[in-house]
């Protein structure tokens, strides 16, 4: 057993359920208890879709527990079959049923329905919701797509989006404009928008885009080796990954064309005066391994930031994401467990967090701006405006989502000028969050109903007694007060290991200083 | 001031015949009980004890809570605890140990079973004994079964109400026992007019912190706040308790026959009983005529979610001039609904239990003005062009007694006037 409070990840039968409730003509019968269709919300809510996921569960109850259930399945089935007349069916069970062993597959395999039925088997106790969305789809695609003969013109399968996915609706159609500019078309976009139908004549496609390895690389492995069908490596998520994305697709079809670059914003933004303050802002990273990986080099190489840690929480992309830190010089955080994630990013002190909807309420107690960039996500990140993440515009919207949490350069400037200002001081929060305000009186105290102080803005320099922590001399912990809060925990982290470094115990205001000359850049 | 409640009907719907069906049921289960149940009970933790679907289940019905150091969490059962039964104790009292030194404000803990812990049997009742033993006599180890297989939503809180009970010292006093869990600010108030009834001292089931448990005993009587408190009922009773029968405090009418018959019981003449009651009275009165000018003489349709239907259908069809076209509820308990049952007048169809599907179907040949759903039916009916009220707010939010009288008429209102506000239609 293992004692949990949040999960980045559902179960498997949630992945299965992205895939059913992404495609048309297609429906799931799932051997459930009564109370799994919670997960219907996820969908009607988050996503805000406008009909039910074509889910039927069988909903059985203590009473039914024997043999009843394996009835109730059948009849569930050929209600499902006859109220909806999907072109094919998957069948599974969630975790309960999964104890009861009523095998879905062989029972509808026994009733004989003149559609494909699609038995799938996801080992709840073991694996998570994506494991579950891309062995879905690699058991649809595996039993429906057959080779065929290859569109005349040159064409792509967009491959992975599913419902539920990270902006996976608008990265379809940035995505879609950047093939269209290389004289390229669509064949099938799958699971997202494609029916049974639209999956069996995959195989029409000269190559396959993979667009999230998490939901779809088996599928994408299976046709490589089946249809014969290359498919994309690099996501294109950054300008750096979009370009490199276009010269593979270049490589895989011969196509000598580039897409129009005249939308493309985040180099001249990241390069213009008003962003010379991101260089080397220290930040932390995590997510699902696709978009952690876009982000680090995003981050490093197009905004100029410092990543400080990278990490997952989905095991299957652990392999890449430990490369990746190698490459980066930091350590790599494989973890499910969001206690370890927020212990890490306290030891980092990072000035901002790109992470999931998690991450982003860990930066909200520890006074970190934070960036959703993966999934999980919550409803406002399912957002009405067109906002991907891929291609040239993705790069616009991720330039402008990483840039809003941080103090602008103009702000931040104003901010080093009047920190001693009575109202411009670090206990005043930020000044155009609405309430928090509080002012100082002439002595520079706090006035009293001050609002509480922002948890881990390195102001608890008391709180460290260990013995290889140096001891603040009360001079110097007003000196370090006086530095902005977003870079304090910085500042006192350099001042201490410097101190460590010098086998000095007490630190004064001359410490401080002598750590902030060594650490200048 | 005179008595603008209607007359109770001729013949209410309490011989009504019930429409009982089985199949795909949109409900959630007991474990989402614990997400209010927890705000209540401030010194105790619910540990559910399942897979990592309860866990993703708890984390999607607690939204933003999940991150305010909720005390609740789930032990996910992993493939090991699967293949043998030995260990499964010894896992569970390592994973409560750890979590109790996590916690030492913890004074209650709740083993909640789930699906998959009723279906391979893990014999949390021995657990919780055990447990409770080794953590004498700081934490007391409790049980009960949230599982979808066993409990519907709501049923869930007479589950952890109802495994309280039998715990309960004993006692010979003659006190009220008030049932169910409220918010405080309804708790409060409920408790004030009682006690300016002169009624007291009232005890609560549940309590706020752990030191406040009520006592129960052959001379306690007790009044249900809720109706889905079916065990709890049957509990009490066995304990020698005696119940007062009443409808539910929702509305002005819910609210002044619950507390006329708690003064009943209690011997209140009717002078004091009016002047407690007459100026909040009033105020809910007139709270409920500003809201309920969208709902009168619309029709209002109930799918099955926390068994608050039929006092809820009482209240709209009785006290906002609705017409109630179908009321679902996923139990209807006889005794508990049937002064509700009585008030209100013969014609919606009763239903019991859910096969979503057809429950649909009537639904839409029926196009009501208002449909009360979950959340996994309300987005796609409204997308049908059909107004809903999503059923799961009427638990969270403050909706008994006097006070939020005209709070609980606005929620169903508040759909309707939208629909009137919106005009979307010419856009396009």
């Amino acid at each position: 057993m293992k004692l949990t409070v949040w999960t980045y990840e559902g179960p498997p039968h949630v992945g299965a359920m992205r895939v059913a409730t992404g495609m048309t003509g297609l429906h799931y019968v799932l051997h459930a208890p009564q109370g799994d269709t919670y997960a219907d919300l996820l969908f009607t809510m988050i996503e805000r879709r406008n009909h039910r996921p074509p889910v039927t569960y069988t909903t059985f109850q203590a009473r039914d527990l024997g043999s009843d259930t394996a009835n109730l399945f059948k009849t569930a089935l050929q209600d499902a079959y006859d109220r909806f007349q999907p072109q094919a069916i998957i069948v599974g069970a969630s975790c309960t049923a999964e104890l009861i062993q009523d095998d879905p597959g062989g029972m509808s395999e026994t009733m004989g329905l003149p559609i494909p039925v699609i038995p799938l088997e996801l080992p709840s106790y073991q694996r998570k919701e994506n494991f579950g969305a891309d062995e879905t789809f690699f058991q649809i695609v595996r039993t429906l797509a057959q080779p065929m003969d290859r569109t005349e013109a040159i064409t792509a399968n967009l491959i992975g989006p599913t419902a539920l996915g990270f902006r996976h609706r608008d990265d379809i159609e940035e995505l879609t404009r950047l093939l269209a500019d290389m004289g390229i078309g669509v064949n099938v976009v799958a699971p997202m928008t494609s029916s049974p139908a639209d999956i069996a004549r995959m195989g029409a496609a000269h190559f396959n885009v993979l667009m999230y390895p998490e939901t779809a690389e088996t599928a994408a492995r299976w046709c490589e080796k089946n249809l014969g069908q290359p498919y994309t490596k690099v996501v294109p998520i950054g300008v750096g990954a979009t370009r490199d994305f276009i010269a593979e697709v270049q490589a895989i079809t011969g196509v000598t064309t580039r897409p129009d670059e005249s939308r493309l914003r985040l180099p001249w933004w990241s390069s213009s005066v008003d962003s010379t303050y991101l260089t080397g802002k220290r930040v932390f990273i995590f997510g699902d391994g696709t978009h952690v990986a876009a982000a680090a080099r995003i981050a490093r190489d197009e905004m100029g930031f410092e990543v400080t840690g990278v990490g997952c929480y989905n095991r299957e992309m652990a392999r890449p994401i430990r490369a990746l830190a190698r490459e980066m010089g930091v350590e790599a955080l494989i973890s499910d467990d969001y206690l370890e994630v927020e212990e890490t990013i306290e030891r980092l002190a990072p000035e901002m967090i790109l992470g999931t909807q998690m991450e982003r309420h860990i930066g909200k107690r520890l006074g970190i701006p934070c960036a959703v960039i993966s999934a999980p996500v919550h409803v406002q990140d399912f957002p009405a405006r067109y906002s991907p993440q891929m291609g040239f515009e993705g790069a616009n919207v991720i330039f402008d989502t990483w840039i809003h949490p941080l103090v602008m350069g103009l702000e931040e400037h104003l901010l080093h000028m009047f920190r001693e200002d009575f109202e411009f001081h670090d206990d005043a929060g930020a000044s155009h969050h609405g309430g928090k305000h509080v002012a100082r009186d002439e002595t520079g105290d706090i006035r009293p109903g001050a609002a509480p102080e922002p948890v881990g803005t390195g102001d608890e320099v008391q709180d460290q007694t260990g013995a290889d922590v140096a001891v603040w001399l009360a001079e110097a912990e007003r000196e370090l007060k006086k530095i902005p809060f977003f870079v304090r925990g910085k500042a006192k982290r350099n001042t201490e290991s410097f101190a460590a470094m010098r086998g000095v115990t007490e630190i004064s205001v001359e410490t401080l200083y002598e750590a902030k000359a060594h650490y200048a850049r | 001031m005179t008595d603008q409640t209607p007359l109770p009907p001729a013949r209410g719907c309490r011989d009504t015949p019930v429409l009982k069906e089985r199949g795909q049921r949109e409900v959630f289960c007991g474990l989402t009980g614990i997400v209010w149940l927890h705000r209540k009970m401030q010194d105790s933790f619910f540990l559910v004890v399942g897979s990592r679907t309860c866990a993703h289940l708890l984390q999607s019905a607690a939204g933003v809570m999940i991150f305010a150091e909720p005390r609740f969490g789930t032990a996910i059962l992993e493939e090991k605890d699967l293949a043998g039964m030995a260990d499964a104790h010894d896992e569970l009292d390592r994973e409560v140990a750890r979590l109790l030194s996590r916690r030492p404000d913890i004074k209650r803990l709740f083993l909640v079973g789930s699906c998959p812990s009723e279906v391979i049997k893990i014999d949390l009742s021995r657990a919780a004994e055990r447990l409770t033993k080794l953590h004498a006599p700081h934490v007391r180890v409790l049980n009960y079964s949230g599982s979808g297989i066993e409990t519907t939503f709501t049923q869930g809180e007479d589950a952890c109400l109802a495994s309280m009970v039998p715990d309960l010292p004993e006692t010979d006093a003659r006190e009220l026992m008030m049932v169910g869990a409220l918010p405080d600010v309804v708790e409060d108030q409920a408790l004030a007019l009682l006690a300016d009834m002169g009624i007291g001292p009232v005890r609560v089931l549940p309590a706020r912190r752990a030191e406040g448990t009520p006592a129960v005993g052959p001379n306690t009587v007790f009044a249900l706040t809720q109706p889905f408190l079916g065990d709890t009922h049957a509990a009490l009773i066995r304990r020698g308790a005696t119940p007062i029968d009443a409808p539910m405090p929702f509305g002005d009418e819910g609210t002044t026959a619950w507390l006329a018959a708690i003064a009943r019981e209690f011997g209140v003449d009717q002078e004091t009983f009016e002047r407690v009651t007459a100026a909040p009275r009033a105020r809910a009165r007139k709270a409920i005529a500003a809201q309920s000018a969208a709902l009168n003489g619309r029709s209002v349709f109930f799918f099955p979610d926390s068994q608050l239907e039929v006092p809820l259908a009482r209240f709209l069809t009785r006290e906002c001039g609705m017409t109630a076209i179908e009321v679902g509820s996923p139990f209807i308990h006889g005794q508990i609904a049937a002064p509700d049952l009585d008030l209100m007048a013969e014609g919606p169809r009763l239903s019991e239990g859910q096969d979503v599907d057809k429950q649909l179907d009537r639904c839409r040949d029926a196009r009501p003005d208002l449909t009360v759903c979950g959340l996994g039916l309300a987005n796609p009916l409204e997308a049908e062009g059909l107004t809903t009220k999503w059923a799961i707010e009427l638990v969270f939010t403050p909706v008994h007694f006097y006070e939020q009288a005209g709070d609980l008429a606005g929620l169903f209102a508040r759909p309707l006037r939208r629909k009137d506000v919106l005009r979307l239609e010419a856009a396009e």
